[in-house]
C-alpha cells in the first residue's frame, strides 16, 4: 500500500515539469488537469487505507472542480488567438 | 476473491497513471501529450476507484467510489476534447511528422502542421 502511494506521488512529480516548461498555454492547462486527477486517485487510495469515506467526497469534488476549470480555460482559448 | 481482483485493479490503475504522467513529459507535441495523458490517466483513475469499490463492496466507501468513477469517466474526456479544440483554434501547431489535419480542412484553412526545420 505504501509502495503504491510512493509510486503515485513520484508519477505526479513528472507533471510540474510540463507546467514550468510547456511551450504553450494548453500544455500547462493539461498538466494542471493531470495533477488534479492524480490527486483525485491519491485521496481515493487514502480513503481506502484509513477507511475514511469523506476522502472520497474530496476526490469527487476535485474531479468536478478540475473539469469546470479546464472547460472554462478551453472556451477562453477558443475566443482568443495566438497573435494578440 | 474480490479482494484479489480489487488489488489487481488498483495496481493496474497506478501503473497506468504513472505511465500517463511519463507520456506528459516524453511525447513531442500538445496533441500527442493530451491523448497519452487523458486516455491512460482516465483508465488508471477509474481502475483505482473501481478497485476500491471491489474491495469494500456496497458500503459508504464503495458507493462513493462508483459515483467518482462516473464523474471521472464523463468529465475527463469531455474536458480534454474541449481543450484540444480550443487549442487548435488558438493556433497551436501539430508535430512536423503529422500526416493529416481534418479539422482545419473542414474549416477551410491550411493544415496546422509545423514546418520541417532544415
Amino acid at each position: 500500500m505504501t509502495i503504491l502511494f510512493v509510486v503515485l506521488v513520484l508519477g505526479a512529480f513528472f507533471a510540474p515539469y510540463r507546467v514550468l516548461r510547456g511551450p504553450s498555454i494548453p500544455d500547462r492547462v493539461i498538466a494542471v488537469d493531470v495533477i488534479s486527477v492524480m490527486f483525485t486517485s491519491l485521496t481515493a487510495l487514502m480513503g481506502l487505507r484509513y477507511r475514511l469515506a469523506y476522502l472520497l467526497d474530496l476526490s469527487i469534488a476535485l474531479a468536478i472542480v478540475s473539469f469546470v476549470g479546464t472547460l472554462a480555460l478551453a472556451k477562453y482559448l477558443e475566443k482568443r488567438s495566438l497573435d494578440d | 476473491m474480490t479482494d484479489v481482483l480489487g488489488w489487481l485493479c488498483i495496481i493496474a490503475g497506478v501503473v497506468f497513471n504513472v505511465l500517463g504522467c511519463l507520456g506528459l513529459v516524453r511525447f513531442p507535441d500538445l496533441y500527442n501529450r493530451m491523448q497519452a495523458t487523458t486516455k491512460s490517466v482516465t483508465l488508471g483513475t477509474c481502475g483505482i476507484l473501481f478497485g476500491i469499490f471491489l474491495m469494500s463492496g456496497f458500503d459508504e466507501l464503495g458507493v462513493k467510489a462508483l459515483v467518482a468513477v462516473l464523474f471521472v469517466l464523463i468529465n475527463l474526456p469531455v474536458a480534454s476534447h474541449a481543450l484540444a479544440r480550443g487549442s487548435l483554434v488558438f493556433g497551436v501547431k501539430m508535430w512536423t511528422k503529422t500526416v493529416r489535419d481534418d479539422f482545419s480542412r473542414d474549416r477551410g484553412e491550411a493544415p496546422a502542421i509545423e514546418e520541417q526545420e532544415q
